[in-house]
């Protein structure tokens, strides 16, 4: 298998104790490993921003598609910049 | 202000949703539920396994195409409906399962009969809810109904900790049911693409599936199929969607399809998949499913679309709006040449029944039933062989006439959603077509079917075998044969009587023929036991993993000598 590049996915979800498990479900059940996860709310915490670093394989597209589908999630993106706030956060780790 | 606990308030809202059906279990984390339940206009269906109450709301599910609600305690009640959720998650059945959870303050704590069923249920449902106030209902509910009915449908689990459920609150109005959202309707150039690409095929062939069945499309469908002169083949989920004898019907394709229905999609050049997501079962191979056509796919799951099979064009919309829009500007055609390419494969290849009238043959019990029914009967089968000859052989002529289990392949689904389809469809005979192997894992309904007086008469193809594991084995294990065949043979009428379902033998009488046309025509739930030689196998058949142009077995000329 050929090496592959990371992405970064933005993800806006309704900010509620299960949103996350629906999340990191569909990689896990896809043996789609999650490079890196961090999660923070926004707006009136009512909403949280998830950024997920993950390899950048053919079924990136198809996993795009099913998170969609799950209904806390609002909205999903490619964020090529946020790939910074993953070093930044190395240091603490 | 009306002050109100938490299970009324539920109560009230599957009332508003128009629920008339709940099948279910009671105990102890779900009793504040049963307590209001039982001051409801909503009638209650007690089952007696928490995976016979799922099934038989997926029978009323089915048969209707709206919700329909299953209530389970927590804990074991939980897990017992974990098959039959997960089941319609695969076949998008809309389902709203109801469970009791332990109080809130005890989550967490192991407590007794608690189980994560939140979590278990994240990969088996549409979605899930755990409900953390009584307040928390008035969105919940709506929300449970609109999303189970919305878009694809599919299964809803509401988890109710049991002092939610007590706890009081004041509801000054009750909101709207929840509906299903409006389907997104397809985008004019793309009908226009579509219906220039089927002008312009010489050889195109329609492939539907269980959307047509959900977005109530039949009729629109026919339309499209006899402007077009569009040869039809469907999946396991689409039968009935266009009637069996409809000229241009095809049939079911994939792994155990009419050898013609296999070629004619090895030939085509256009396929235009409708509501389907091209399952193995149906695909073979993928890679080398429709090797020469170009693919139009029309569903309204945007992840289904080149998921499997890259479309020519893919169209994210409901397949109703779109077979309309596609009815409209399509040219009329005949194709001549296709037509009579596709009259002599069906000659020269047609599907081989072995002794269609012969009672106790496989065909043969399948096509005698088909004969004694009235038209509006409603058949579910279970899983396995018997399933196959059924999909083969039975002559399905409506949308949600036939119900099977599709995607997950469950045995024990038949007589539960059979007496699901009859509770929901009173004065319809309902059929199910079981073997001996499927029908033990859901023997305990007949108990709910005696006491509803259902009209639910279970064809028990018996081989005393699992039957397709035993042709498995024969045909791709070098016929060593193991766990396959049961050694203890039960008395299946024997069984039926002592739940109190009357019970006939084809095997024990003269006249099968009479006997079957006597059981079917009695009143209330029964039993047919119909002996089945062991060594019949479900041909043709595909491999598994192999391409549908690979079928073994199922040859005309093999049985003419």
């Amino acid at each position: 298998m050929r090496p592959h590049a990371d992405v970064v996915l933005r993800l806006h979800v309704r900010n509620h104790p299960g949103v996350m498990s629906h999340v990191c479900g569909l990689f896990a059940r896809r043996a789609f490993n999650v490079e890196g996860i961090l999660c923070l709310p926004i707006e009136d915490a009512t909403r949280s921003a998830i950024l997920l670093l993950v390899h950048d394989d053919d079924r990136l597209d198809q996993m795009i598609l099913q998170l969609r589908k799950l209904e806390d999630v609002l909205d999903v993106g490619r964020a090529h910049a946020a790939r910074d706030a993953f070093a930044a956060v190395r240091p603490y780790l | 202000m009306k002050r109100m606990t938490g299970a009324e308030l539920m109560l009230r809202l599957l009332e508003r949703q128009g629920v008339g059906t709940i099948a279910g279990i009671p105990g102890g984390c779900n009793l504040p539920l049963y307590d209001a339940l039982r001051a409801s206009r909503i009638r209650h269906v007690l089952a007696r396994h928490e995976q016979g109450a799922g099934f038989i709301a997926q029978g009323m599910a089915r048969v209707t195409g709206r919700p329909a609600v299953c209530f389970a305690t927590s804990g074991p009640g939980a897990t017992n409906l974990l098959t039959a959720i997960a089941d319609a998650k695969l076949d998008s059945i809309p389902l709203v399962a109801v469970t009791g959870q332990v109080p809130r303050a005890m989550i967490g704590t192991d407590a007794f009969q608690e189980i994560d069923t939140y979590g278990l249920t994240v990969p088996i449902t549409k979605h899930n809810f755990l409900v953390r106030s009584a307040a928390e209902l008035l969105d919940v509910v709506p929300a449970a109904f609109r999303i189970a009915a919305s878009g694809r449908p599919g299964p809803i689990v509401i988890d109710v900790p049991k002092d939610v459920q007590n706890e009081a609150v004041d509801i000054d109005v009750l909101p709207a049911p929840g509906r299903p959202d409006p389907p997104p309707p397809p985008r004019a150039e793309d009908v226009a693409r579509a219906a220039a690409m089927i002008d312009a095929a010489e050889r195109p062939v329609l492939l539907i599936g269980a959307g047509v069945v959900a977005a109530d499309a039949a009729q629109t469908l026919r339309r499209l199929v006899d402007k077009a002169a569009l040869p039809t083949a469907t999946t396991l989920l689409g039968l009935g969607a266009l009637p069996h004898d409809h000229p241009r019907c095809l049939g079911m394709v994939g792994m155990h399809a009419a050898r013609s229905t296999n070629m004619v999609l090895e030939e085509c050049d256009l396929l235009v998949g409708l509501g389907i997501r091209f399952d193995d079962r149906a695909t073979g191979k993928a890679a080398e499913f429709c090797p020469g056509a170009r693919i139009v796919h029309v569903d309204i799951d945007a992840s289904e679309l080149g998921k499997i099979k890259t479309p020519t064009l893919g169209i994210r919309a409901d397949v109703g709006a779109t077979l309309r829009a596609l009815a409209a500007a399509v040219a009329p055609a005949s194709r001549p040449a296709w037509t009579r390419r596709i009259a002599r494969l069906r000659a020269e290849h047609p599907l081989v029944m072995r002794a269609p009238d012969d009672p106790l043959d496989p065909y043969g019990i399948i096509r005698h039933t088909a004969a004694v029914l009235p038209p509006d009967a409603i058949v579910t089968t279970d899983v396995g062989q018997h399933q196959m000859w059924a999909a083969q052989a039975f002559p399905c002529s409506r949308p949600r006439q036939w119900l099977t289990s599709g995607g997950l392949g469950t045995m024990g689904f038949g007589l539960p959603a059979a007496i699901g389809a009859a509770l929901a469809a009173p004065g319809r005979p309902v059929v199910c077509f079981s073997g001996d192997g499927s029908l033990l894992m859901n023997v305990q309904e007949l108990a709910t079917a005696a006491e509803e007086n259902v009209d639910v008469k279970v064809v028990l193809l018996n081989n005393a075998h699992l039957g397709l594991v035993r042709q498995h084995q024969e045909l791709f294990f070098g016929g060593r044969y193991h766990a396959s065949r049961f050694h203890a043979e039960p008395d299946f009428p024997a069984i039926a009587r002592g739940f109190g379902v009357r019970a006939w033998d084809l095997g024990a009488v003269v006249d099968p023929r009479a006997t079957l046309a006597e059981a079917l025509a009695a009143p209330g739930p029964g039993l047919v036991n119909v002996p089945i030689d062991a060594a019949e196998n479900v041909y043709p058949m595909v491999p598994p993993g192999g391409a549908n142009r690979d079928m073994i077995g199922g040859e005309l000329h093999a049985t003419a000598c």
